[in-house]
Formats: C-alpha cells, structure tokens, sequence
C-alpha cells in the first residue's frame, strides 16, 4: 500500500447498549482500495459503518481519516470530510424528486460548477436516471433506487464511499448493473469499503476483504485469495 | 347580506373563505415545518403569535410607522421561534417525543403568564391603519374588507416565497430531507440542527405575518389570544395531512372555506355550534384518510 491509509480503525469497541457489537476490530483502507467486509447477520459490519460515520460512537477505539482522528466528530462533519455513506436500505428521500435527491448528494461542496459536473457523471453513469429526473423519487422501483442511492453518494465527490450492502433485496439482473457500476468507480479510483451479504460479488470487486464474525475479526486476506478460502466458503459460500 | 344562494352570495362566500384561509395557512405552515424537523406540534407556536402581536403593539406606542411595526412584529416572532428552540427544545433532543411536547406546554404557559404580569390579563385594543381596515364596496352588496386583500396578498407572497426556497436552494432542500429521514440528511452533511433553527425561524415569522391579519380582524389582542390560532393551524395540519408544507397550506384554505361555508350557510340558531360541527366534519375526514388530505401517513404507504 502507498502512501498513509485513507481510512484506519484502531481496535474499535461499540455497543448498543449492554450488547457488544464490536470487540476490537482494527482494519486500513488505502488510497483507490476497494475493500470487502464481509460476514453474517449481526456480526458487527454495519455498525463498523456506523461508526465510521459518526452515527454511533464507539466505546474504546480510533478512526483515522488520513492520519487524523476522527473518532466521534458529528456525522455531518464526517461527511463533509468527504467520507460519504450510501446507507443500508438506500435511504433516498422519497417525497423529493430524482432530481432534487441528486442535488442534496452535493451538499457539502457549496460548488454549483462541481454539481453540474457530478449530475452529468452520475447521469452517465445511470442512464435512467435522467429520464426520470422529476418523479419523486419513491416511485422508483427498488434496484433504480439503488441506483439513484449510489448517485446521491457520488454526487458529494466522496474521498471514501461506505457501501452498507447494494445489492440487497435486488433482483440479480439489477445486482449486475450495481455491481458493473460499482466495477467502473473502481476503476477510476474510488476508494470504497463495501459491506455486503453477498460474498462472491464483492470479492470479484474488492481488493481485499475482511471478514467478521460477531464482532472480531476472523480473517483478512486478498480478495482472489479468499475465493478460495475453505472457511470463508464455510461460512458463506458452503450453503 | 345577500340573498341566501345567490351569485352575489357566492362571491362574497369566496372572498370571505381566501381571506380568513390565508391566515390559517400561514399559521399552519410553521407548525407543518417544525414537525417536520422535529416531530414536535408545537403548541407554543399560538404563543409566539401572542407576542409578537404584543411587541407590534409596544412598538406602535413608541410611535413607529406601521409598516416598521409589521416588520418588527415579524422579526421579533422569528427570533422567538429561534430562543425557544436554543432553551427549550434542543437540550431535550433525542429524548422521548412527549417530552418535547411537555416543554412546548410549559413554554406556552410560561410566555402567557409573562405576558400577564407585564401587560395585564385584559383586553387591549390594537389601532390598525385605516389601510387595513377600510372596506371596499365593489358593487352591489358586496362587501371586501381590504384586509382579506392584505391577508391574501401576503400570504401569497409569502408561501411563494417558501415554496421557491425549498425546492429552489440548497438549505431549503436540505430542510425537506432533514424533515424526511434525519440520519439519510446527515450522512450527506446536512447539519439537523441548523435546518431546525431555520425551520423555526422561518415558521415563527410566518406566524407574526398571521398574527397581524387575526389582530386585525379581533382589533384587541390578550395574552390568551394564542389558544385560538394554534388549535386552528394544528386542525389545518391534520386535515391537509400532518408535516408537509403543501397539506399545511391546502389544510388552511380548506378549513377556511370549511368555517365560512357553514356561517353562510347554517340557519341562524345553530350558527353558534359552528366550530363543534367543523371538528365533527374534521373527525369525518380523518375516518375517511387517517393521514389527511395530502397525507403521507404510514399507514397509507403501501
């Protein structure tokens, strides 16, 4: 890896209450890396997320953003940082249009001349958006909302996208045009930390991945290299 | 008094229902705003209109022209609204619901009794200008108080206005997503608690621009004046559909004509159970769409 890492969890503890989400977890995420993590229900990545993203504040532990502590900072101060979420369950704002969800994405940079720019990547990038660009945005079925989630992050110009699980609750012709989405921003450089249910997909996008379970760290590996990993195929891909 | 169903009867039916809507839409649009930002009805919203009328009437005193006495009425509801989110609403964020309501209460309360030790319990006539309360003859035996124009023409001007800002800029946008799903707004940067201040800024000021038009139509103000408006703007809401701006507005228009159809209509000895028969229409319509007439309750998502 070159340069400091974009993103360092230092040995993170979280809780909801008495009940222990996280027991430690310590994991890098370097410039232009797509990073996996992976795991069953419960095993701690969403609120690895969520605490990322300022939305829970762990118990023990650091985030760094570029060296910087970052631990516990508001969750819209995290975000103008360029550390922007795409939230599980997509989270768009359905009473607003397609288009005005789009604009929000931008919020943080107060830069008309960089929002233009961004509608027009994000429109290229999801075709279908544009014809739609004045429904409200609830009408959209659920993969285009997906789409239009993923947009709405992008538009913000992220230095780091949190992906909480895209492809879930899609049908599997919709979780392709995801992931080939997500395959082209990688390509460009993106750094992103994906968190998905579905093992096979984001290894085949990720470079690395992380795999927890009840929150601990159980392996960390390449991404090509845990594909044939004989536990992580226990664990997920055995069924 | 026209004739029972005539034309002329119509016409004045309408001026009459747009002038006495417009107050109520502009007293519901800030209660519509701060429960969307906060899931809070915000019965202190009633008390705010009480004193700002009272602070237009200190200023009137002082001798100051009343156009600045408007503006004065307006900003002082505005920073009101504001003082009353930083004391009594934002310390208690992220607890229970009631609790926010408990606080709008004791704010309502508190504020009246101030106003009581400072101004009397009694009654104080408000001299308006002769501009607002001339009535204009047009024609036959109708009858257009030119305060119905003013409330119109203002609330017009001023719901434009709102409507213009939030769906045209950035902070009015980020107002409706706030409003929508809080944690999806953060999660883009979206400070909950600056779009709150705004909302009760904003609201509070659309509620001194009311409060000008009702003190206009009662000619005296007391510290008590604020029940009315309130139960009015909360009774708009629901029939509009609770939090959304266009249900406030559409909400306040409908009650409007709603009162003013009834007055018109009913015979003379039942005039007086006007409001227990609209809270009886009220209580019809929510049977028939829980979540109002724009309603966007949970229960009607499919």
């Amino acid at each position: 890896m070159d340069g400091p890492a974009v993103l360092e969890l230092r040995n993170l503890e979280a809780a909801y209450g008495a009940i222990r989400a996280l027991h430690g977890l310590s994991m890098t995420l370097g410039p232009g890396e797509v990073v996996a993590l992976l795991g069953p229900n419960g095993a701690g990545k969403t609120t690895t997320l969520r605490v990322i993203s300022g939305l829970l504040r762990p118990v023990r532990g650091q985030v760094l953003y570029r060296g910087q502590e970052i631990t516990g900072r508001p969750p819209a101060a995290i975000a103008r940082l360029g550390i922007i979420q795409c939230p599980e369950g997509r989270q768009i704002f359905k009473n607003l249009t397609v288009r005005e969800n789009l604009i929000l994405g931008s919020y943080r940079l107060r830069d008309p001349v960089r929002e233009r720019r961004n509608l027009e990547r994000a429109l290229s990038l999801f075709p279908m958006l544009k014809e739609r660009l004045n429904y409200p945005a609830g009408l959209l079925s659920g993969g285009q909302q997906q789409m239009l989630a993923i947009a709405r992050a992008l538009m913000a110009d992220p230095e780091v996208l949190l992906l909480d699980e895209p492809s879930l609750g899609l049908a599997p012709r919709v979780v392709e045009e995801v992931f080939e989405a997500l395959a082209q921003l990688k390509a460009q450089g993106l750094t992103m930390l994906i968190v998905e249910q579905n093992a096979e997909k984001a290894l085949e996008l990720a470079d690395r991945a992380y795999v927890l379970e009840a929150g601990r760290l159980v392996l960390a590996d390449a991404a090509d290299r845990l594909r044939e990993n004989p536990d992580l195929i226990r664990i997920y891909l055995g069924r | 008094m026209q004739a029972l169903g005539s034309p002329e009867f119509w016409i004045q039916q309408l001026i009459n229902a747009l002038g006495l809507g417009s107050q109520y839409a502009l007293m519901a649009v800030g209660l519509a705003m701060v429960f969307g930002v906060m899931r809070l009805i915000n019965f202190a919203h009633g008390t705010v209109m009480m004193a700002s009328a009272y602070i237009g009437l200190l200023l009137l005193q002082q001798g100051v022209p009343f156009p600045f006495v408007a503006l004065g009425a307006i900003a002082g509801a505005a920073a009101l609204g504001v003082l009353m989110e930083r004391i009594a609403y934002r310390p208690v964020r992220g607890a229970p619901d009631v609790v926010l309501l408990l606080n709008s209460f004791a704010v309502a309360v508190l504020l009246e009794n101030v106003a009581i030790l400072l101004f009397s319990p009694r009654s104080r006539p408000f001299p308006m200008p002769e501009v607002l309360t001339r009535v204009f003859h047009p024609g036959g035996n109708l009858f257009l108080p030119s305060i119905h124009l003013w409330a119109l023409g203002g609330a017009l001007l001023a719901l434009g206005g709102l409507g213009l800002f939030v769906t045209r800029t950035r902070l009015g946008l980020a107002m409706r997503a706030a409003a929508e799903n809080p944690t999806a707004a953060q999660l883009l940067g979206i400070e909950i608690g600056k779009v709150t201040v705004l909302a009760f800024a904003i609201g509070s000021a659309m509620a001194g621009l009311a409060v000008l038009f009702w003190t206009a139509h009662v000619g005296t103000i007391n510290p008590g004046m604020g029940f009315e408006p309130v139960l009015k703007a909360f009774v708009a809401c629901v029939i509009g559909g609770f939090g959304t701006i266009p249900g406030a507005v559409l909400g306040g228009y409908l009650l409007g004509a709603l009162e003013i159809a009834l007055q018109g209509l009913l015979p003379s000895g039942v005039v007086g159970y006007r409001d227990a028969l609209v809270y009886g229409i009220l209580i019809l319509i929510l049977l028939v769409r829980p979540g109002g007439v724009l309603g966007y309750l949970e229960a009607e998502r499919v």
